[in-house]
């Protein structure tokens, strides 16, 4: 299907689609989460049976402060899709969804390791890439990056780079 | 007597007290055979993989990190870092993420030449794999094969991009320069050389009864076990599924080259090995073909927005500023060196939105996830390398099987540290 027949498709169910160079998103509820992904993979004209990645999005201005998007293929049909969920700061929380596909393992993992964002239900929630005892979660961005200012000989020092911006 | 598990038996059936708690072993993070610092923490019973658990991370660099506070180019100097293997595949994913956020195209020369030097890296990718993968079963010929032929593909991007890793060279709406005058004959002396050693290869290994016992049958990973666990590349297409992003979702037009997308159905280490041999015959095809299409032309879009403001040449230390736009600059144009100062310290400007941009890397899918908010430097860049998701793989592979096989399966993994840890 081509990104608009997409939309218009998956828009019939889940309103909040959004079409955009050549790639279709759907928005979803957290709750209804797991009813979009079960449909989209078992409805045969769309067929999302592969989960290409799990990843997140830190937005600290708005209200629901996390974005989950799910990269979905369908390995018969040839078309891609995203659906994105939004979680709010003090409630970070969304189901998992490596029962339906378990590559999504690793990459809740991973999200979880650098967002914090809790996956209910997920078979071994723990840090994958950083030590186990690592503090904080450092792909928000109120997570600084580090690093030593440059001292100049004229006295004056250039602060690290995430410390020059501002978000 | 050898002790066999039949004697322990034996042994135990005469009322002999045997042991039979099994044994934690930690394979890695400093393991030859383990690519990198992968650590596999197998629980054996005696040389059969009980249960094995991957932990990685030990050469995590915040590379996703390290994109946002910096310019859209700069990103590049950070993402080809990832898999260093295949520096090409990542900077070609995040360039061309970029370019579709921007609406821009790079000039079909460019685009040609993307092409060729991606599939000359998908070779030397495949050869690293093919040298490491028989030095660990014990083809040690292959590894002195493998690294020379590579040799000679790292001296090619020495002569066209400067560097011979790392390289930075595919940017933002096409490329930092054209080919060296004597890019393009180089180029086809080295693919007569290759195509021969290819079959040199063949001779190593294909009815070699070593490889073959080694090999066959071995690191079983079902076409449907492969799916759900998100594996792609080598590993899939061994298991009799025809996924492959430059056939199925099209880029720099690989929908006009004419290619075969080699399939096996036997799921073991030996169809991932004749997979490979296979891809890099393909790709020689591919880089002869986009050498006769080659056309002359620029290299860059010529929109002064996003074009980076230097006419760079490769000098005896390296790719740099060439000394008549240095003199343009600073002593004959102001307009020039303010554009050139803006351009560089601050960069393009992206239009807010998010891409996802898949292209088939030597691993399956590398995926870059780009997320800009209209500003001068990433929101979100997101890597997808295909070898983090294939590792996943690894505890069903291994289990039940004995550990010498271990050594096989992740092998016919391939798996890039670098790209896993990101």
């Amino acid at each position: 299907m081509t990104p608009d027949q997409l939309a218009e498709r998956v828009g019939a169910r889940y309103p909040d689609v959004l079409t955009s160079r050549g790639e279709t998103t759907a928005i979803v509820d957290r709750g209804g989460l797991l009813d979009a992904l079960m449909w989209l993979r078992e409805d045969a004209e769309l067929a999302f049976d592969f989960l290409s990645s799990v990843t997140a999005t830190d937005r600290p201005q708005q209200q629901l402060r996390f974005w989950v998007a799910y990269e979905l293929y369908s390995t018969v049909h040839k078309h891609r899709l995203r659906v994105k969920v939004g979680v709010a700061e003090d409630d970070a929380r969304v189901p998992t969804v490596s029962f339906l596909f378990p590559t999504a393992n690793w990459h809740e993992r991973e999200t979880y390791d650098f967002f914090g964002i809790t996956f209910d239900g997920h078979p071994d929630l723990t840090r994958i890439l950083l030590p186990d005892d690592w503090e904080g979660f450092p792909l928000r961005k109120d997570y600084g990056l580090g690093g030593v200012g440059t001292q100049y000989t004229d006295g004056k020092v250039m602060p690290p780079i995430d410390e020059r911006l501002d978000w | 007597m050898t002790e066999t598990r039949d004697t322990y038996d034996e042994l135990q059936s005469q009322g002999h007290e045997l042991r039979k708690e099994t044994m934690i072993i930690n394979m890695g993070p400093q393991h030859p055979s383990t690519h990198g610092v992968l650590r596999l923490l197998l629980e054996l019973d005696g040389e059969t993989v009980v249960s094995c658990r991957p932990i990685i991370g030990y050469l995590h660099t915040g590379i996703e990190k390290n994109t946002e506070p910096r310019t859209w180019t700069q990103g590049i100097t950070y993402i080809t870092r990832a898999d260093y293997l295949s520096p090409f595949f990542n900077e070609l994913a995040y360039c061309l993420a970029v370019e579709r956020l921007l609406g821009i195209e790079a000039p079909p020369r460019a685009q040609t030449i993307r092409m060729i030097l991606n599939e000359l890296n998908r070779i030397s990718s495949h050869l690293v794999w093919v040298a490491t993968g028989g030095l660990e079963l014990g083809a040690v010929s292959m590894m002195v094969f493998g690294f020379r032929e590579r040799e000679m593909i790292l001296s090619l991007y020495e002569e066209i991009t400067g560097l011979r890793m790392n390289h930075a060279f595919i940017r933002i709406g096409g490329l930092v320069m054209d080919l060296p005058p004597r890019g393009v004959k180089k180029i086809r002396s080295f693919m007569k050389t290759m195509a021969e050693r290819l079959d040199e290869y063949d001779r190593v290994l294909r009815r070699n009864p070593i490889w073959i016992e080694r090999n066959q049958g071995v690191g079983i990973l079902t076409a449907d076990r492969a799916l759900e666990l998100g594996v792609t590349g080598p590993p899939l297409r061994a298991a009799g599924v025809a996924k492959d992003v430059r056939r199925d979702e099209p880029y720099l037009g690989y929908e006009t080259y004419d290619f075969e997308v080699p399939v096996r159905e036997e799921s073991d280490c030996y169809a991932r090995y004749e997979i490979r041999m296979a891809e890099m015959r393909e790709s020689l095809k591919i880089v002869e073909q986009a050498l006769d299409r080659l056309e002359p032309g620029e290299v860059m879009v010529s929109d002064h927005k996003v074009r980076w403001p230097a006419e760079l040449e490769v000098g005896p230390d390296g790719i740099g500023n060439s000394e008549a736009y240095v003199r343009h600059i600073m002593e004959e144009s102001m307009e020039a060196l303010i554009h050139h100062f803006k351009m560089v310290t601050e960069g393009v400007s992206v239009p807010a939105g998010e891409v996802y941009q898949a292209v088939e890397s030597p691993r399956g899918e590398l995926g870059f996830y780009v997320v800009s908010d209209g500003e001068f430097r990433p929101y979100r860049v997101k890597i997808r390398d295909p070898s983090f998701v294939n590792l996943q793989a690894v505890p069903g592979m291994l289990e039940g099987g004995l550990v010498a096989d271990a050594i096989a399966s992740i092998a016919s993994l391939d798996p890039v540290m670098g790209g896993v840890d990101r």
